[in-house]
C-alpha cells in the first residue's frame, strides 16, 4: 500500500445541528466559527429542535438541561441528582454558571456567534421540514439565516472534494 | 526553530514561519510575509498589525470576535484584509506567535 498518499485538505464543511441545549448549539457555532475561521467553506444546517438556536424569540434563552444529562457534575465533581435537577430555578442557575464560564472564554451569545460566522462568509440554514412543523417562517428567524432548505438542496450544497458533513 | 532572511533581515523563524522573536519585526518584514500570503499591506492592514502586536505584547488573548470589537476593524473587513485564516495570517505577518484560540 502507498503509504505516502497526499494530504486531502477539507475545504468544506456542513455542520448540522438538530438540538437546543446550550451545549449542543455551541459545539456546532464554535465549529463552524473555527471552520471559518481556518477559511473552510463553512455551512450550517439547523433541524428539529435545533431551530431555537437561529429562532428571534429562542436564540438566547437556550439552557443546558439539568435532568437526564449524566455530564453534569455538582461544584467539586460529586454527581448531580436527576431529582435535584428537576427542582424549579435549578436550571436557570445552572445555564446561568455555563453561561458565566463562556462569556470568561470570550464565547458571544448565539445571535452575536451567528453574525461572527457570517462575516466571515459562513452560512446558516434551517430546515424547511422542522420549520414547517413548528410552524416557523423566515421572518421568525435571525437576519442571519440565508434560506429556509430541503434535505434535497442541503446534499446539492455537498458536492465537490475535500468535503465532510458533521450532525453535531 | 530555523533562522530565515527576510527584507534581509536575519529572523528565527517556527516550522509554521511565525517569528519567535517580535523585537526582529520590522515593517519590511511584514510586507515580504504577507506577500508570501499574497496580501499587498494597506494603511489599514497596518493598523490591524499595531493593534495585534500591541495586543500580543500586553500578554492579552486574540480572538477575532475581540479584533472585530477593537474599533480599528469590524469582523467582516477583517477576513477581508486577510482572506482565508485572517487569525493566522496576521499574527504571522505581526511577528507574533500562532494564536492558540478556539474562537
Amino acid at each position: 500500500m502507498d503509504t505516502k498518499e497526499k494530504k486531502q485538505p477539507l475545504k468544506k464543511i456542513l455542520l448540522i445541528c438538530s438540538k437546543a441545549n446550550l451545549e449542543d448549539v455551541y459545539a456546532a457555532l464554535v465549529m463552524a466559527n473555527g471552520a471559518v475561521m481556518e477559511g473552510i467553506e463553512t455551512k450550517v444546517f439547523f433541524t428539529f429542535f435545533g431551530l431555537d438556536a437561529i429562532t428571534k424569540k429562542q436564540m438566547n434563552k437556550l439552557h443546558t438541561a439539568t435532568v437526564g444529562n449524566p455530564g453534569m457534575r455538582m461544584p467539586g465533581g460529586l454527581a448531580f441528582p436527576t431529582l435535584l435537577g428537576a427542582l424549579p430555578g435549578v436550571e436557570a442557575g445552572v445555564t446561568a454558571m455555563m453561561k458565566k464560564e463562556m462569556d470568561k472564554l470570550d464565547m458571544p451569545p448565539v445571535d452575536e456567534f451567528l453574525e461572527l460566522i457570517e462575516a466571515g462568509g459562513g452560512e446558516i440554514y434551517a430546515c424547511k421540514l422542522a420549520a414547517d412543523m413548528f410552524k416557523l417562517k423566515k421572518e421568525d428567524f435571525h437576519e442571519t439565516v440565508k434560506a429556509i432548505i430541503t434535505v434535497g438542496d442541503l446534499y446539492e450544497m455537498c458536492d465537490g472534494e475535500g468535503t465532510q458533513i458533521v450532525f453535531t | 526553530m530555523t533562522t530565515k532572511t527576510i527584507a534581509g533581515v536575519n529572523v528565527d523563524v517556527t516550522e509554521d514561519g511565525y517569528l519567535t522573536d517580535a523585537s526582529q519585526w520590522t515593517e519590511e518584514v511584514a510586507k515580504e510575509i504577507a506577500k508570501e500570503e499574497g496580501i499587498e499591506l494597506t494603511d489599514k492592514h497596518f493598523e490591524v498589525i499595531e493593534y495585534v502586536r500591541n495586543k500580543v505584547a500586553a500578554g492579552e488573548g486574540l480572538t477575532i470576535r475581540g479584533i472585530g470589537k477593537s474599533g480599528v476593524v469590524d469582523a467582516k473587513t477583517f477576513y477581508k484584509l486577510f482572506p482565508g485564516a485572517p487569525l493566522k495570517k496576521a499574527t504571522k505577518i505581526s511577528g507574533v506567535p500562532k494564536p492558540v484560540s478556539c474562537i
